[in-house]
């Protein structure tokens, strides 16, 4: 390049009113701040995995997990569940008639009696839950079929419920706005499970069950709401609206006698207004207190359970079962956890001793490599 | 000094006819005032009032926010399983963030036309001066122009103060070339500059890792669209055995749809339920990761240049991560590789050399050596120092180091001070101005005593045949030694005139001045015939310096992989000693000529030569290279350089048939890409770029990079996928038509080898982080749909679902793609070869993104299954109570979260308290939240999904114990790959633990790969 007629002036081309990009005018005639930030030089710690910062880890976790989980273990299988499924499928079985005879529109109730045995006596409180099979709570247009601002009392929305509802959200012959609304709140679980102990002399007494505790304290106190006011009565305060199109009695004959456990709050509801995550599924229905004395909660022996039997499943081919179980710190019984704390813990204690070997070799190796240079 | 310009009539497409200051059209003349726009400049793209539609509507027109937008529309109109708040949320907000920042560019844009079209200029009206706006300039509108103005609009010159009536004007923002040139120019003002006309705005430059997010999405969106038939199929099926139970009755609504309508709108639901695994906020994070981090290169103060006060330029924050990828480098030469500062080095007068310092000021100075240092002197277009080339400078100068002071031109009489402190006046008669065809210029001046003298300086080739021939061989000498030691060359002669000759001269001049048509080739002609059977009276030789540290720049840029292309102007000769000043050529490099000169050796028509070199020189490097490898670049130690010019480069880019045409082009690349360095001379800017897309379009599509300084660098900066401009001494073209601008060469090696690197390294973690981390998220809501009947059940409460992208994991993951280093940049800076490791797009191959997906997998499986384990007992509290649907996706997300979070925190090799406070930030925010949204009956919600769902799980001890387990399960593989691959990798562990130590010369050197410990064993022979 010659350039020997060059002009080394400085042609703006002004014209070329094209902007610069947004983050460049501030550096502009300056000298950039001398900050660690801007600098990238901020103090940082970097930290390297190297086999032996990790071997470490391996072990104690190895350590830690293998220890809980042979305790969850044992928990778990320290917990006592006796399960009896009362569907009444099979011809022999005791409530074959009942669930066979059932008609929605009958009047009288169908009662069928199941016996069973506890070989081993349940210490403790313990927990009575229904099970139920092929029951669909999470499915999605039943998930959101329910209208939590009805159930917490709104006025509004106990005569005018949300249109999620559908199809339970009016009755379809007197047009009143249904209380509780929704396909959750229609399917209620409405057997009736009793308890009859067989003492060994022949004597039949009934098992206490107490059916408060059984709902989440914030459901029962907070969520759910009987709507109007305190001093009125339920039917007044549940004037103008129809009860659900399956149950039998309106939302505020669901325990006449508890006030505290009535319409909306009914625990039983509650329970079952928390829709289940999986098909099948179970739900505390009953609490025995352990007795004040050291005597078992439910001694071994022959027990009788006694199923009004309400609530069809046969049409859906599902399973209805009564579960009678204690709880540990852990919950109810799942040897899921244990076994997955003694795996993992095993696997991890594994690699470390792998680890260590593949290290220990692998540092001769390249200590050997090294020598050469 | 001034220049008066004003209105004709030039054709452009048609004639316009204008009439000068407005004077009223003769009556006798047809004439209908044509509209003309007015000189307003408009580059921005919106007005206040047009912004919100129109950027709408191109923001609506990016294929993602499409979708997004559909995904919206959907979930407005059709019955979905998520509200529409949860991808409108994001959407709107990706929106917003856009607007808002190419609100801001524009109204940066609105700044600068408005400063131009309030531009003052002088305007003259009914012969009195006004000072007006640009942008109010007319057509026909006399302007007036002093001197280092720019012109507001196209002008045609009417009068200018030079006594020849010329003006010189500066073409380099139209054309990229820097001459002066006399101009007639048309009138167009605003919109129709040619100015304007020429500015087509950059085309959009694309990023490799944007195309590789592009593929990625494909492969997503299919994963998408295969869940969404899947469990679309499977409902249908399912529905066959189970549908409508007594206690979950389809409403009236349901019972009416047509069947079809019913699967599509179902199809539908399932896209929008899974619809996140397709990030929106990727797109926002990516933006904001580039548009941050391109601060940290402006406020580098390593690229901050004392001497012209500035520091780095980021003019688009689109290609940072490019920065990391570039495998051609093409530089120019001139301002670029050497400095553009000329010294005056020596001279040759007569055949005896002349060196500065050997105290020749007292030597005795014979007559020709006096006429050599009056040539030095006179011939050149100086209007004083200011306004030349430094070439020009650099002699003026040197010839006053020897006596001869110019002291400047005074109307047409030019002066100098000899070496007896005599002012000597020439009149200047006649300048022949330089043109590059030429390749030299001349003055005639007349002296005292009435001599006419014509001075011609030039390049050698084109000097030698203009002189007389005696003289020739003793200059030639000097002339090519000092070309090879790198020094820029100019042969001065000159001749007598008589009066008769320069009569004949003078009219020739004249005439061709003033001719209509083709005035250049008269003038060219007249030029030609006067230079001739001059008298050669010496040569000198200028040293054009070698930029800072170039010789280290350009060892450590070839040591990163980086082939380096010198692209340059200059003759062969002077960039060859520029090349090997600056270590592209060694000692031992065997160079390959394909030039004019070994094209006219063989004696047979050029065309046969081009083809028999072509394929010598082919067969001569690929024995070595058996399967065409485009990143090796020592070859046993045998180094070839390449050294092509224009005429050859155009031969082998436009051969006569097409075949051949195809196969010459081949056989250059395959020849180019196998030699260390590769030198283009004699290049026309257009060539520049030529040679850049034929690289570019190659196979394998390598990455490549233009840096430049001047205007005829243009082309290839804008070229090249990433263009970088040097604020150089050739004015601000590159600079403003680059993507990023330098002050120095030498920091670009800072700018690849570690803000590049470090750059790509984010942002490729960055892709495959987010890809991961999404498909990790919706798996578990996918596998839920087996166990709610298909019915589009999510897993995640809405509230989850909107903020995982948007909060509870994208603070972390942006703070670790801009402040990531997984190797510190002093160690970056030293090894250079570290570049290789993420060569060709390294971390976002198909492997790799493969492995981020079976992890993403892998995950959402530990975290589903893990916890449909735990289910099969919903009896998890101490007081017997069971756990619903709500909190089995409230523990599976929480797992979630914290494993995304935590698996970020083990790739984070850099831990800056920024860190810290976001990694930590993000799962205290996310606990919080979680707990204050579970805490309060909202009374804008219809449902309370999570009322004190959060708080229950934590009440539960099981709950606690399977997010630890499912955590640490989820994160064993990576723990353990990262254990194994240290030891294979023990490189990159020795430059971290050097990293730390700070001391990046340890002496364990021997358990690098080969290819580092050669490449370092070398440079510490050569540095």
């Amino acid at each position: 390049m010659m350039a020997s007629s060059y002009n080394a002036k400085e042609e703006d081309g002004h014209h070329s009113g094209s902007s610069t990009h947004g983050g460049t005018g501030a550096a502009k005639n300056k000298k950039p701040d001398n900050t660690a930030f801007k600098q990238q030089r901020l103090p940082a710690w970097q930290p390297i995995l190297t086999a032996g910062t990790v071997l470490p880890a391996f072990f104690v976790i190895g350590l830690l997990f293998i220890p809980i989980g042979i305790g969850l273990y044992v928990t778990s299988n320290n917990i006592k569940e006796y399960e009896i499924d009362y569907t009444g499928v099979e011809p022999n079985t005791p409530c074959y008639d009942c669930a066979n005879s059932f008609t929605w529109n009958s009047t009288t109730s169908c009662v069928c009696t199941v016996n069973f045995t506890l070989v081993q006596p349940f210490e403790s409180n313990v927990y009575m839950y229904y099970g139920l099979s092929n029951f669909y709570q999470n499915h999605r247009r039943y998930v959101k079929s329910r209208d939590d601002s009805q159930l917490n009392g709104v006025q509004s929305s106990l005569t005018n419920p949300s249109k999620e509802c559908e199809p339970y959200r009016t009755n379809p012959e007197t047009k009143l706005p249904i209380a509780p609304c929704g396909a959750i709140a229609n399917s209620l679980f409405n057997d009736t499970l009793e308890l009859y102990y067989n003492h060994p002399d022949g004597n039949m007494t009934k098992v206490n069950l107490v059916k408060k505790g059984i709902a989440w304290y914030t459901d029962k106190h907070v969520k759910f709401r009987n709507p109007g006011n305190e001093k009125d009565n339920f039917t007044e305060r549940f004037k103008g609206t129809a009860k659900p199109v399956n149950w039998m009695k309106p939302v505020y004959e669901l325990d006449p006698l508890d006030p505290e456990n009535n319409g909306f709050i009914n625990e039983d509801f509650i329970v079952w207004m928390r829709t289940a995550a999986l098909p099948t599924f179970r739900k505390l229905y009953r609490i025995i207190q352990k007795k004040p004395d050291s005597a078992p909660t439910l001694p071994s022996g022959r027990y009788f359970l006694n199923v009004t039997y309400n609530y069809p499943v046969r049409s859906f081919d599902g399973r209805k079962r009564m579960i009678l179980s204690t709880i540990s710190w852990m919950g109810g019984k799942n040897p899921f956890l244990g076994i997955a704390y003694i795996t993992v813990g095993s696997i991890c204690f594994f690699l470390g001793v792998v680890l260590l070997i593949i290290h220990h070799k692998y540092d001769t190796r390249s200590n050997s490599a090294d020598i050469p240079n | 000094k001034t220049i008066k310009t004003f209105g004709g009539d030039e054709g452009r497409v048609h004639s316009r006819t204008i009439y000068v200051g407005h004077k009223s059209c003769p009556p006798n003349e047809a004439y209908i005032p044509p509209k003309f726009c007015d000189n307003r400049i408009v580059s921005s793209k919106y007005t206040v009032w047009n912004f919100l539609p129109k950027n709408l509507f191109e923001q609506f027109r990016r294929i993602a926010n499409f979708y997004f937008l559909i995904i919206f529309l959907v979930q407005v109109i059709v019955d979905t399983p998520t509200s529409p708040v949860t991808s409108g949320l994001p959407l709107f907000f990706v929106i917003t963030v856009t607007a808002v920042k190419q609100g801001y560019e524009d109204w940066l844009r609105h700044k600068a036309d408005r400063e131009v079209n309030e531009y003052r200029v002088s305007v003259l009206e009914d012969g009195r001066r006004i000072r007006k706006m640009s942008a109010k300039i007319k057509v026909g509108d006399i302007v007036e122009v002093e001197e280092d103005e720019t012109f507001p609009c196209d002008l045609i010159l009417l009068q200018s103060s030079r006594d020849d009536g010329t003006c010189f004007v500066t073409t380099a923002s139209l054309d990229g070339e820097s001459n002066h040139k006399v101009r007639c120019v048309a009138v167009y003002t605003g919109m129709e500059t040619k100015m304007a006309l020429n500015y087509q705005g950059k085309s959009q430059k694309r990023s490799a890792v944007e195309k590789s997010i592009n593929a990625f999405l494909l492969v997503y969106l299919f994963i998408l669209v295969s869940k969404a038939l899947v469990c679309t199929t499977l409902k249908y099926v399912w529905q066959g055995k189970h549908d409508e139970p007594w206690y979950n009755e389809k409403t009236q609504k349901e019972k009416d749809t047509n069947q079809y309508l019913k699967m599509f709108t179902d199809f539908l639901s399932f896209m929008v339920l899974f619809n996140f695994i397709i990030p929106v906020s990727m797109y926002v994070t990516v933006e904001m990761q580039k548009f941050l981090g391109s601060f940290f290169i402006t406020w580098d103060k390593d690229f901050f240049d004392p001497e012209i006060q500035e520091g780095a330029l980021v003019n688009t924050s689109d290609l940072n991560e490019e920065l990391g990828q570039v495998e051609y480098i093409f530089t120019d030469k001139t301002g670029t590789l050497t400095q553009n500062n000329m010294e005056f080095i020596e001279c040759c007068i007569d055949g005896f050399q002349y060196k500065h310092g050997d105290g020749s000021s007292e030597t005795y100075f014979d007559k020709k050596e006096e006429l050599f240092l009056r040539a030095l002197c006179l011939c050149h277009t100086e209007m004083g120092f200011i306004a030349s080339s430094p070439d020009e400078i650099a002699l003026v100068k040197g010839a006053m180091r020897y006596g001869f002071t110019f002291l400047g031109l005074e109307s047409k009489n030019m002066k100098i001070l000899n070496r007896n402190k005599d002012v000597e006046t020439y009149e200047l008669l006649h300048v022949l101005n330089f043109d590059p065809v030429r390749r030299r210029m001349s003055v005639m001046v007349r002296s005292k005593t009435g001599d006419i003298l014509l001075f011609c300086k030039g390049a050698d080739s084109s000097m030698f045949p203009q002189v007389r021939q005696e003289e020739v061989e003793r200059i030639r000498m000097h002339v090519e030694r000092n070309a090879t030691e790198g020094y820029r060359t100019l042969c001065v002669a000159y001749k007598h005139l008589n009066a008769q000759e320069y009569a004949r001269a003078d009219a020739d001049l004249r005439e061709a001045r003033l001719a209509l048509q083709d005035r250049e080739e008269k003038l060219m002609a007249v030029y030609n015939r006067v230079e001739t059977d001059m008298i050669l009276i010496g040569a000198t030789a200028v040293e054009d310096q070698l930029q800072d540290e170039a010789a280290q720049t350009m060892e450590a840029l070839q040591g990163a992989g980086m082939k380096v292309w010198v692209l340059t102007g200059d003759k062969m000769e002077t960039a060859k000693s520029t090349c090997y000043a600056c270590g592209l050529f060694k000692k031992n490099t065997e160079l390959l000529e394909l030039t004019l000169r070994t094209l006219e050796d063989g004696g047979r028509s050029r065309e046969e030569r081009l083809h028999d070199l072509l394929l010598e020189y082919h067969k001569k490097l690929l024995p070595f290279f058996p399967a065409v490898c485009c990143r090796s670049w020592s070859v046993a130690g045998h180094d070839y350089g390449f050294i092509i010019d224009g005429a050859s480069l155009s031969m082998v880019l436009s051969s006569s048939s097409e075949p051949n045409s195809r196969r010459y082009k081949n056989l250059f690349l395959q020849i180019c890409q196998n030699c260390t360095a590769v030198l283009c001379c004699r290049m026309a800017p257009l060539q520049k770029a030529q040679i850049v897309k034929l690289v570019k379009n190659s196979k394998g599509n390598p990455i490549t990079l233009s840096v430049g300084d001047g205007a005829n660098d243009v082309s290839m900066i804008l070229e090249a996928h990433v263009g970088i401009g040097i604020k150089g001494k050739e004015g601000r073209q590159a600079v403003k038509n680059s993507d990023y601008a330098i002050p120095k060469l030498k920091h670009l090696k800072k700018l690849l080898l570690a803000h590049g690197h470090l750059y790509y390294v984010r942002i490729a973690h960055l892709v495959q982080y987010f890809f991961y981390k999404n498909l990790c998220f919706i798996l578990p809501q996918f596998l839920y749909q087996f166990f709610c009947g298909y019915s589009q059940q999510p897993l995640y409460d809405a509230a989850y679902l909107t903020m995982y992208n948007i909060c509870f994991t994208s603070m972390p993951i942006l703070a670790y793609s801009l402040l990531e280093q997984h190797i510190c940049i002093e160690v970056l800076l030293e090894h250079s070869t570290l570049y290789r490791n993420i060569a060709k797009n390294a971390m976002l191959r198909w492997k790799l993104f493969l492995y981020w997906t079976a992890l993403g997998i892998f995950h959402g499986l530990v975290f589903f299954f893990g916890v449909r384990f735990l289910f099969s007992n919903p009896a998890l509290q101490d007081n017997g109570q069971v756990f619903g649907n709500w909190s089995y996706g409230t523990i599976v997300f929480t797992v979630l979260v914290f494993t995304v979070t935590l698996k970020l925190a083990l790739d984070t090799r850099h831990w800056t308290w920024i860190n810290h406070f976001v990694i930590w930030g993000s799962l205290a925010f996310y606990v919080f939240f979680s707990f204050f949204w579970g805490g309060i009956i909202w009374p804008f919600l219809k449902h309370q999904r999570l009322y004190f769902v959060f708080a229950n799980m934590l009440s539960s001890v099981s709950a606690w114990l399977v997010i630890i387990l499912l955590i640490l399960l989820s994160l064993l593989p990576e723990i353990l790959l990262v254990v194994l691959r240290k030891p294979r990798g023990p490189h990159a562990r020795q430059v971290t633990l050097n990293c730390i130590a700070g001391d990046p010369q340890s002496p364990q050197s021997s358990a690098r790969p080969l290819l580092t410990r050669t490449f370092s064993d070398e440079s510490n022979t050569v540095i």
